[in-house]
């Protein structure tokens, strides 16, 4: 049963040794692409855009996901090291869907084209309870560290989201407890995007959910 | 980085905001490729609507590619537009070069077909 996760056996090359390698939390997101597939088919995305796609893995799940239908996917991170990690595992996963990938921060450069047209977005944050300081103090620690509430980066973007999407279109959002997903949940309830948990696993010390936000439709 | 991913760029440097001038980026210096896909008809159709069109065109033109100079009444049933709409938009890939703005002069850099489109903190 299930689709196969994709292969990233290339992030043991030394050139890869920034990128975050795929782990429970990336797990727990395909396992909620799994359950939304469906759905997600019936959405019929065009565009779909990952931001801080390190490994590829997600990218290349969710073309996975919409097969046999095609989308375009995009994804962004900051680092060149995922940029190309993300290349070569799309390459690798069988798909109908087109890939690309973009060095840049969010959806910085694509927003003004791209709002109201990101079909599906998804992010895994730096999520980590983390002192400020830690915040992009290094290529390594932008993979993880999330500052107060490990909240800091994923609060740039939040603001952002509902413009980005279209009607009908989601936001998908690694979480963990520390973060305070209800929170997160009722901030964006104010922006009118309402969500909600579809998917929660402990695994270590990290208590992870998956937040899905949806658009209303016109 | 297939023209279809430079048709939603756009500069986002700090005080660069003439729409006439920050979209389309000019490409400078590039190198192309083209790489054969299978085409997907369907997929063509949904996206058209979400693409610009004359900066499409204005592109294609820049780098010598024939293209239409509008989108048919109904698209899906012409064959021959989808073709060539797939090759330009889907085949057609940028390996090497920049990308510039008219507006503010930034130069984008494309490396192996991924285009780096960060900024330093003073400039966004």
């Amino acid at each position: 049963m299930g689709l196969p996760t994709p292969d990233t056996g290339h992030l043991r090359q030394t050139e890869y040794a920034t990128v975050y390698e795929p782990a429970e939390d990336t797990y727990l997101l395909l396992d909620a692409f799994e359950n939304d597939r469906e759905e997600l088919q019936a959405q019929r995305p065009t565009i779909c855009v990952e931001i801080g796609s390190g490994s590829g893995c997600v990218s290349a799940f969710l073309g996975q996901v919409l097969s046999p239908y095609g989308a375009l996917i995009f994804s962004t991170d900051i680092n060149p090291a995922a940029n190309n990690a993300t290349r070569e595992t799309v390459a690798k996963t069988p798909s109908e869907s087109v890939f690309d990938q973009c060095r840049t921060r969010f959806v910085q450069a694509l927003d003004s084209r791209l709002r109201g047209n990101i079909d599906v977005l998804v992010f895994n944050p730096p999520y980590v309870v983390t002192p400020s300081a830690e915040v992009d103090s290094t290529i390594e620690a932008a993979a993880w560290a999330g500052g107060v509430l490990g909240r800091e980066v994923l609060d740039l973007l939040i603001p952002q989201v509902p413009a980005l999407l279209s009607p009908g279109g989601r936001f998908y959002l690694v979480v963990i407890e520390q973060n305070k997903p209800d929170d997160i949940i009722a901030e964006f309830a104010a922006l009118g995007l309402a969500g909600q948990r579809v998917l929660s696993r402990r695994a270590g010390i990290e208590s992870l959910s998956i937040l899905r936000f949806i658009r209303p439709k016109l | 980085m297939r023209l279809l991913t430079h048709n939603m760029l756009k500069c986002h440097v700090k005080n660069c905001t003439d729409p006439d001038k920050q979209y389309p980026l000019r490409f400078k210096d590039v190198q192309i490729e083209q790489i054969e896909y299978e085409p997907n008809e369907e997929f063509l159709v949904r996206m058209l609507p979400r693409l610009d069109w004359t900066a499409l065109v204005k592109t294609a033109k820049d780098l010598n590619i024939a293209i239409p100079d509008s989108v048919p009444e109904d698209p899906a049933s012409d064959q021959e537009f989808l073709q060539k709409l797939h090759t330009i938009i889907m085949e057609t890939h940028v390996t090497e070069g920049s990308m510039v703005c008219d507006g503010c002069s930034h130069e984008y850099k494309i490396t192996k077909g991924i285009a780096n489109m960060l900024l330093a903190e003073h400039e966004i």
